[in-house]
């Protein structure tokens, strides 16, 4: 490990990812500072989502480096980075269904996954564990729907859900992927404060399309658009900013 | 209900239902028609289903080929017994090691995969096992396999095992599947059965909360090979022999429709009501019909149509007509 002390928390460096002939990450640097909501937009097919699934090891990246608090991660499995601290949620709702909301976040606690060599622990009947769930839930804003299946929530708890399941590791840096997709603007108005709520315990960034989204809440914002980053900085700036203001892209901001 | 020191159940209930059915047969066994030597089928084969729905109703990884497991097995015991002369304990053990250090390898070619992948290759080294077994005559004994692998007395102590009686070797079998009932609880109720489950339910999803996905697919099958191989030695033990058609496609089906039809997918105790309902059914129509297979698969077919959870699935909604709703809808998918 090296001294990361005035390096950034987490960093990528000129990553590239090619699919067959098809390059999907031309160039990609991007990093994120420790307590901060970064955000990153672009249009469909920007490579926003594929960006994603390298950073969290989905996908191995064909070149570039990515260094997370000062220890090189690039190309580790997602298991592997998920266990050094990173976690995310899923674009396309991605739940243990027939496993109620408590125990979805019970799966993604960090004890029960190390407890997989102990058979003589029932972690249903473990009330730490429980409470510690719960707790989990509740921040999520689920508490009362412990013991309904996810498959029976509505759509917006799903959501939340998908949340709470990344924030269940207690992770050091959440990735979340499109959090809004699918949402009506009530929704994305709860979705909002519940982001808001998170900012001050973790270290987010946020993947969207919603611009109005990802100007209140992020800290910076990156663009990415034909696989590259075409722009970069504060919401501020990037209302100024010459690029996003031809593009599409700025018509909301 | 006994528990462990942590609070863990031990013993529950359900199992002290079973358990009482299970050392009493061979006491009321001969008033409904029954035999103990059916009894011990019914033992073995609930054995290897259980072993064999860590896989399929747990984890949702499909093995259509593990007759090799459970073949490897009885041929592993039929070998210890006739070419080292051991005690049909030690046999037994070696069939255990058996399954697992074959399943072990098999896996470690298909703990990459799932769905239908998965389940190809399940039958094509399932298929590889059973030529094997055949076209290595000096090791198998070809098509006859192994024959007059003899039920010995044993002597531990001052205790007398005579396996030579159908009554010992069904109360043998019934320990040993009581002890496996109450090992497996252990295992699909621990955070590992939750792993299981949570693969099943979304691969990608487990992954990404840092579970080492590949590892929990190769130790559950090295361990559902284990249960196979026991079951297999038992059968070796049972039937003095060991033979290919153990490992056949044909004979891997079994092990599948027992657990589809007892409910595998929603209860740990359908492969043991399945196992039970097949043997019966093979009995019952075999008595009537050489073609009992044919009636046993229309039955299976109309089971699958109108009751896709089997067995258990059908007890539960029947039970669920006298019980309040709000009991159904608390209770989690895959627990008893």
């Amino acid at each position: 490990m090296t001294d990361g002390s005035d390096k950034p928390f987490f960093s990528a460096q000129g990553l590239q990812k090619r699919f067959g002939q098809q390059v999907v990450l031309e160039d990609i640097s991007l990093s994120f500072e420790r307590g901060t909501v970064s955000g990153i937009m672009g249009p469909n097919g920007a490579g926003k989502s594929t960006c994603f699934n390298v950073l969290t090891g989905v996908h191995k990246p064909d070149r570039g480096k990515v260094v997370f608090d000062g220890e090189d991660i690039t190309g580790l499995s997602s298991p592997r980075i998920a266990r050094k601290g990173i976690s995310r949620s899923f674009q396309i709702m991605s739940l243990f269904d027939e496993f109620s909301a408590l125990e979805n976040i019970m799966v993604a606690l960090p004890e029960v996954r190390g407890g997989l060599l102990r058979p003589l622990w029932d972690t249903r009947a473990d009330t730490v564990v429980a409470d510690r769930a719960a707790a989990i839930l509740k921040s999520v804003g689920l508490d009362g729907h412990e013991r309904t299946p996810a498959a029976s929530l509505s759509y917006g708890q799903r959501r939340a859900l998908e949340i709470g399941v990344a924030l269940a590791p207690s992770p050091r840096l959440v990735f979340l992927d499109e959090p809004t997709q699918g949402l009506g603007s009530d929704g994305r108005l709860r979705l909002a404060d519940l982001v808001q709520s998170l900012r001050d315990t973790y270290t987010l960034v946020i993947i969207e399309h919603d611009m109005e989204f990802l100007f209140r809440l992020a800290d910076r914002i990156s663009v990415i658009h034909w696989g590259q980053i075409i722009a970069e900085g504060t919401p501020a700036e990037l209302r100024s900013n010459p690029w996003v203001r031809v593009s599409d892209l700025g018509k909301v901001a | 209900m006994l528990t462990s020191p942590t609070g863990a159940p031990i013993v529950t209930k359900a199992m002290l239902v079973l358990f009482a059915i299970l050392f009493t047969y061979p006491l009321w066994a001969k008033y409904v028609g029954l035999y103990d030597y059916l009894g011990i089928e019914i033992a073995i084969f609930a054995l290897y289903a259980l072993g064999f729905n860590l896989l399929l109703g747990y984890t949702g990884l499909p093995s259509f080929g593990h007759g090799a497991y459970f073949g490897v097995g009885a041929y592993g015991y039929s070998m210890a017994m006739v070419e080292l002369g051991t005690s049909p304990l030690v046999g037994l053990l070696l069939a255990i090691l058996a399954g697992a250090v074959s399943a072990g390898l098999v896996a470690l070619f298909l703990s990459h995969r799932r769905g239908i992948y998965f389940a190809l290759m399940t039958i094509a080294f399932g298929q590889i096992f059973w030529f094997l077994s055949i076209k290595l005559r000096w090791l198998t004994g070809g098509e006859d396999g192994y024959l007059n692998v003899l039920r010995p007395v044993v002597e531990l102590g001052s205790l007398k095992i005579d396996f030579g009686s159908n009554v010992t070797v069904y109360y043998f079998a019934a320990v040993l599947l009581a002890l496996m009932v109450m090992l497996l609880w252990r295992v699909v109720h621990s955070p590992f059965g939750t792993a299981l489950q949570a693969i099943r339910m979304n691969e990608v999803r487990a992954r990404s909360a840092g579970y080492n996905v590949w590892l929990v697919k190769w130790t559950v099958f090295t361990l559902s090979g284990a249960v196979a191989g026991l079951a297999g030695g038992l059968l070796a033990l049972t039937q003095e022999s060991a033979y290919p058609n153990v490992m056949s496609l044909h004979a891997s089906g079994f092990v599948v429709m027992m657990t589809l039809l007892g409910g595998g997918f929603v209860s740990f105790w359908g492969p043991v009501v399945g196992a039970a309902l097949f043997i019966l059914a093979r009995d019952i129509l075999g008595a009537a019909t050489e073609a009992w297979l044919l009636w046993y698969g229309l039955l299976f077919i109309v089971v699958m149509l109108f009751e896709p959870e089997g067995a258990v699935g059908a007890w539960r909604r029947l039970a669920g007509l006298f019980v309040r709703p709000a009991r159904r809808e608390a209770s989690p998918k895959v627990v008893p």
